[in-house]
């Protein structure tokens, strides 16, 4: 939050600031210094404030200037607890599962019985499987390195063990089967299954990475605006006629293929509870555009065209 | 209940008539129950006898989780969830399918605690919804729990792993590779890891019931943690 000075004449602003939840006044700004300068524990991506102890957040681009109070402004103080960069967490819940599903797949000793250490399964879809999956959170890596641009920088340090316990378990218990001795392959339609299997997986793959660079590409570098985001000349991005969440429905579609080409019933709970949480996501960001924008297309479906 | 409108006065008596309707089918569970011990002085068979109906009010509890889900009664739903979940699983899974079981005093001692913690309960709720609820019933409610659940508890560990054996030797509800799912559950196994669950869960559910009484008996103001 900043403080213009104005050009015509000198507004002085007092800021007091109260704790939400017990009322008590932290600190009574009549020369703005930083939160922290106050109470240093409390950094500035761990400060919530806001103009109601129940209300929303203020962001950092607000003015002093252009908010609702009187010359005496009252904010109310929330501590987030600690935070942690978005890119650690997204960094650490994705290398998980790529060293983890490599170390079932190479057949590390204790996790199998002794007679099959460091061997390598006879079935070739295991190996088209390594590939797949390792291929998946490597270019999950990349683009958090170099293609997603963040709203906010942090989050509760509390997430990274939700999420890494997420990631890193499903990842384990679906590699444990899939590299497992006595894997069997695909038999519903056998290599045909393994084949459409691949293309539907490399197809979402390449949509979603489309999806990632289009929406990178609607917001200038540093900056947090927020606009509609439209097909481009990209084939792959003219879902966004029917989808507002196009990067999760390509998701969806690739642990689909990924499910079909092992024919494991873990990775088909793991694309399950995945697409409840997307679905989720997806409906919480629609409902966001369509407040935000008057003219958000009407056909627009959150994640899968005219379904959900 | 007056100066409430009509259509909440009728949702109310819905539900407090469902409440009563609760509360006297255990009353009729205890009392067979009784019945059965002082006719044959043993508890062997026992639970034979009223395996039918206490299999139908577990399953039925699960409205109860509903209830919180909607926002009509004002427990968690995970606390609910919880325990109605582990009283189906104990129901179900154990007992219903582990004859051998069936005659343990462990058995009995759950049985005994799941009925007159119910029957307080829903004679809580039934009295509540009427606005006369006597201070004996609200006393029983808070307080009796503190005997109750660690009682019940036991009863439900000691025949979890009084099954365990049987288990083993059976093989039940387990798979084993290779199969065309790729994927194997072991039913010891799991028994072992809902025991060890109980060691998280108890305290939390114990201290929930703890924090209500602080509540609503002795009028204390606790400060909720948000997040």
């Amino acid at each position: 939050m900043t403080s213009q000075g104005s050009r015509k004449a000198v507004v002085f602003f007092e800021v007091e600031i109260l704790d939400a939840k017990t009322k008590d006044k932290l600190c009574f700004l009549d020369k703005v210094r930083p939160l922290h300068k106050y109470y240093p524990q409390w950094y500035a991506a761990r400060q919530s404030i806001r103009l109601d102890p129940k209300g929303k957040s203020l962001k950092d681009e607000d003015v002093l200037q252009h908010l609702p109070v009187g010359t005496t402004a009252t904010f109310y103080f929330r501590d987030l607890g600690a935070q942690i960069s978005w890119v650690t967490v997204f960094l650490t819940e994705y290398g998980g599962p790529l060293l983890l599903y490599l170390m079932f797949y190479f057949r590390v000793p204790f996790i199998y019985a002794p007679k099959y250490d460091f061997t390598t399964s006879k079935h070739w879809v295991v190996h088209l499987a390594c590939m797949c999956h390792s291929f998946h959170y490597l270019k999950r890596l990349l683009e958090t390195l170099f293609v997603h641009r963040f709203s906010h920088g942090t989050m509760p340090l509390r997430n990274i063990f939700k999420n890494c316990t997420y990631y890193w378990g499903f990842a384990a218990w679906m590699a444990y089967y899939i590299n497992h001795p006595l894997y069997t392959p695909p038999t519903i339609y056998g290599e045909q299954q393994v084949r459409i299997a691949l293309v539907i997986f490399l197809f979402c793959q390449v949509g979603n990475f489309s999806i990632h660079i289009a929406l990178r590409n609607l917001r200038p570098p540093g900056s947090k605006t927020r606009k509609i985001p439209y097909p481009t000349k990209n084939p792959f991005t003219w879902i966004f006629l029917l989808v507002s969440c196009p990067n999760y429905t390509y998701e969806l579609g690739s642990w689909f293929g990924f499910t079909l080409m092992t024919q494991c019933l873990p990775v088909a709970f793991f694309t399950a509870v995945g697409f409840i949480q997307m679905t989720v996501w997806a409906k919480g960001k629609h409902r966001s555009y369509l407040k935000e924008f008057r003219d958000y297309p009407p056909l627009r479906s959150p994640i899968l065209p005219f379904v959900l | 209940m007056i100066g409430v409108s009509p259509s909440r006065a009728h949702s109310n008596l819905f539900r407090c008539s469902k409440y009563f309707i609760f509360f006297s089918r255990w009353l009729v569970l205890a009392m067979a129950m009784m019945r059965f011990y002082l006719q044959k002085a043993t508890h062997k068979g026992l639970y034979k006898s009223i395996a039918r109906t206490l299999k139908f009010f577990q399953t039925v509890a699960l409205v109860e989780v509903g209830h919180c889900a909607i926002g009509i009664v004002r427990t968690s739903v995970i606390v609910t969830g919880v325990q109605v979940c582990s009283r189906i699983f104990m129901v179900w899974f154990i007992t219903n399918s582990i004859k051998q079981i069936q005659n343990e005093e462990s058995v009995i001692l759950f049985l005994v605690v799941w009925t007159l913690t119910e029957i307080t309960r829903y004679s809580f709720y039934t009295f509540n919804l009427l606005n006369h609820l006597p201070y004996f019933i609200k006393w029983a409610r808070y307080n009796m729990f503190i005997i109750m659940y660690p009682l019940g508890v036991a009863g439900e560990l000691l025949t979890i792993y009084a099954a365990l054996p049987f288990v083993r030797k059976t093989g039940m509800l387990s798979m084993r590779l290779p199969n065309k799912y790729n994927i194997s559950f072991d039913y010891y196994y799991f028994l072992i890891i809902v025991m060890l669950s109980y060691i998280p869960l108890f305290p939390q559910l114990f201290f929930h019931m703890l924090r209500q009484r602080r509540k609503v008996l002795l009028g204390e103001i606790i400060v909720e943690k948000d997040e």
